[in-house]
């Protein structure tokens, strides 16, 4: 077991975190398969959570059937962050983020929103809950039939309360935030599907929500429209401070923006933690196949290949400034050892820097142990897989 | 080419005909559409997964549809008259022509509404829902004009179904054109009336077929 220090000066900084030894990583991860993962909240200091489930079941009559889709999901978001909800096709995540404006109603449990519970809104109240509640698709479902702008208008009317002039003040102005202005009376069928989000997003926003809900926003998308689509929503929860909740089945979409990660399987959350380190220490199975498809890396494939590899090898995590800091060669001067990079990876995840690598360390076992000892002092997670 | 033929067809008459089909059509259309299209409507909202959803509304609407489809048009037009001459006080002429041509036309026009609300996207109503929208908003904000295209279409197929139907008019004295073609060109063997009543029907089932053309594509999805 090791700890990771604070990384102070760094606003993503790193929580205690307990990761077992290599060989017994196995055996731990057999131990805790089906239950949650549970890692220290990323954002500790920020306001209440806007968003809360409890013990949330959500089934589905099939043929006189009872389907179970989500199975007990605890669930709790933070003002200002971006919460990402990561599972593969037919997992509940799809469900998940639809009950949250009560597009699905759960079976059992508790939604509360801002303090209120919404479960059994209805009518007038269901609606003024949902105008507070932005949402994006996949599809984008825009009105074919409206220009952008009346799209964008298109809930402010809905909501009422506003003139005609402050309609179209509010539409101009949500389309500077998105990069519109200039395709403002185009239709749908004239925007690329990047624009088409974008008009999206400025319609969910249109009256001011407390959250935004994307429901898998970006996967009928290109990966660099992806990126310029995230980069816009990374923007919108910085300006606005606009809590987001994002389902996905890419891990890259997790990687880019969000700060903390759910990972869904079979109707249950089995994995939850700041995104930093779900990706670098991922501990459920499923976890382990998104972080290593995202990273194109298998594990046992690359364990075989470094057999014939003389000395330690260990598995090294840098999260924050660390990343850029000379300690290898420091260490191999100060403790008289050698190291070979046999895989590795230098990243940003949101905007922490963070690498991890394979290395194999030859030398002393006393100064092999004295630098280990030392990186682990400077914040360095070591993980001794041989 | 002989066309003194020309000079002996009653035109006055021939007039009169067309602006007796043109009078069915037009009265007969708008009621139907005053009818059809909320019929159209209830039925496509009381569906199942639906914003009304309500199965045994749904089944009776769909019944009495099919029923009134299922009836050759000639029949309806005999088995309305108590109806029609509660409706207008006539069994016969123009406005004895007028009910049963809406309770033929209408369930047939509800039926094309219907597959034209259908043809709406389910993603962009649930974004509706999601913007917090009421069935009314929705109805008027999303499913018509995202359908509007579609509507204009049946619309325009139900009017051309009317002006045959309108042929039928004579059984009960409506008069039209059909009405003329039947009596001079069928009973009398006045072959010169018939074509030009053909040509006529021709030409304004045309019209209103290019017509409804221009509608969809001005007012359909861009």
């Amino acid at each position: 077991m090791m700890v990771l220090s604070l990384l102070p000066g760094n606003a993503h900084s790193l929580y205690p975190y307990h990761a077992p030894a290599c060989k017994q990583h196995y055996l731990y991860l057999q131990l805790r398969r089906g239950n949650v993962i549970k890692r220290p909240p990323s954002h500790p200091s920020q306001g209440p959570s806007v968003i809360q489930l409890n013990q949330i079941h959500k089934s589905y009559r099939v043929d006189g059937r009872d389907i179970p889709a989500l199975n007990g999901i605890d669930l709790s978001v933070a003002a200002g962050e971006i919460f990402g909800v990561i599972g593969h096709s037919g997992a509940g995540k799809s469900t998940l983020i639809r009950l949250i404006n009560l597009l699905e109603r759960p079976s059992a449990g508790r939604i509360h929103i801002d303090g209120s519970d919404i479960t059994a809104l209805d009518g007038a109240g269901l609606r003024t809950l949902r105008q507070q509640v932005g949402m994006i698709f996949q599809h984008f479902n825009l009105l074919g039939s409206k220009t952008v702008a009346r799209n964008i208008a298109f809930p402010l009317e809905i909501a009422g309360g506003l003139s005609r002039a402050q309609i179209d003040a509010r539409v101009d102005e949500l389309l500077d935030l998105v990069g519109l202005a200039e395709h403002k009376h185009k239709y749908p069928s004239q925007l690329s599907g990047g624009q088409k989000q974008r008009v999206g997003i400025a319609r969910a926003l249109a009256n001011r929500p407390k959250v935004l809900l994307c429901d898998e926003a970006t996967s009928a998308l290109d990966p660099q429209t992806t990126q310029s689509v995230l980069q816009l929503l990374a923007k919108i929860n910085r300006e606005l401070n606009l809590t987001i909740v994002l389902i996905t089945h890419e891990m890259d979409v997790i990687r880019s923006i969000c700060d903390r990660v759910a990972v869904i399987d079979g109707g249950k959350i089995v994995e939850m933690g700041p995104v930093t380190q779900v990706f670098l220490h991922p501990q459920h199975p499923t976890t382990q196949r998104f972080v290593s498809e995202a990273e194109h890396i298998d594990e046992s494939v690359q364990q075989d290949a470094f057999a014939h590899v003389p000395g330690k090898i260990v598995r090294m995590t840098f999260i924050g400034e660390t990343t850029y800091e000379g300690f290898l060669g420091n260490a191999a001067r100060e403790f008289g050892i050698d190291f070979s990079i046999l895989s590795g990876r230098i990243e940003r995840i949101k905007e922490t820097p963070c690498g991890q690598m394979l290395l194999a360390f030859t030398g002393d076992d006393a100064a092999v142990a004295a630098a280990f000892a030392q990186f682990r002092s400077r914040g360095i997670d070591i993980e001794e897989l041989r | 080419m002989d066309l003194s033929f020309l000079s002996e067809i009653d035109w006055p008459e021939i007039g009169t005909a067309s602006l007796d089909t043109l009078l069915m059509l037009g009265g007969s259309l708008l009621f139907t559409v005053l009818l059809g299209l909320p019929l159209g409507i209830v039925l496509f909202l009381t569906s199942r997964g639906q914003l009304l959803a309500n199965a045994a509304l749904n089944r009776a609407l769909g019944v009495v549809v099919n029923v009134l489809r299922s009836i050759p048009f000639i029949i309806l037009l005999i088995a309305l008259m108590p109806v029609t001459e509660f409706i207008t006080g006539t069994r016969i002429g123009l406005l004895g022509m007028i009910p049963p041509l809406v309770i033929g036309a209408a369930p047939f026009l509800a039926r094309l509404v219907e597959t034209a609300l259908r043809e709406v996207e389910h993603g962009v109503i649930e974004a509706a829902q999601a913007m917090g929208a009421n069935t009314r908003q929705i109805l008027c904000g999303v499913l018509l004009p995202e359908s509007l295209g579609g509507l204009l279409a049946g619309i325009t197929v139900t009017a051309i179904t009317l002006v045959s139907y309108t042929a039928m008019a004579g059984l009960v004295g409506g008069g039209g054109l059909g009405d003329l073609s039947i009596r001079y060109g069928y009973y009398r063997y006045q072959t010169e009336i018939m074509m030009v009543t053909i040509v006529l029907l021709l030409v304004l089932v045309q019209i209103l077929q290019m017509a409804g053309d221009k509608l969809v594509q001005h007012f359909g999805r861009k």
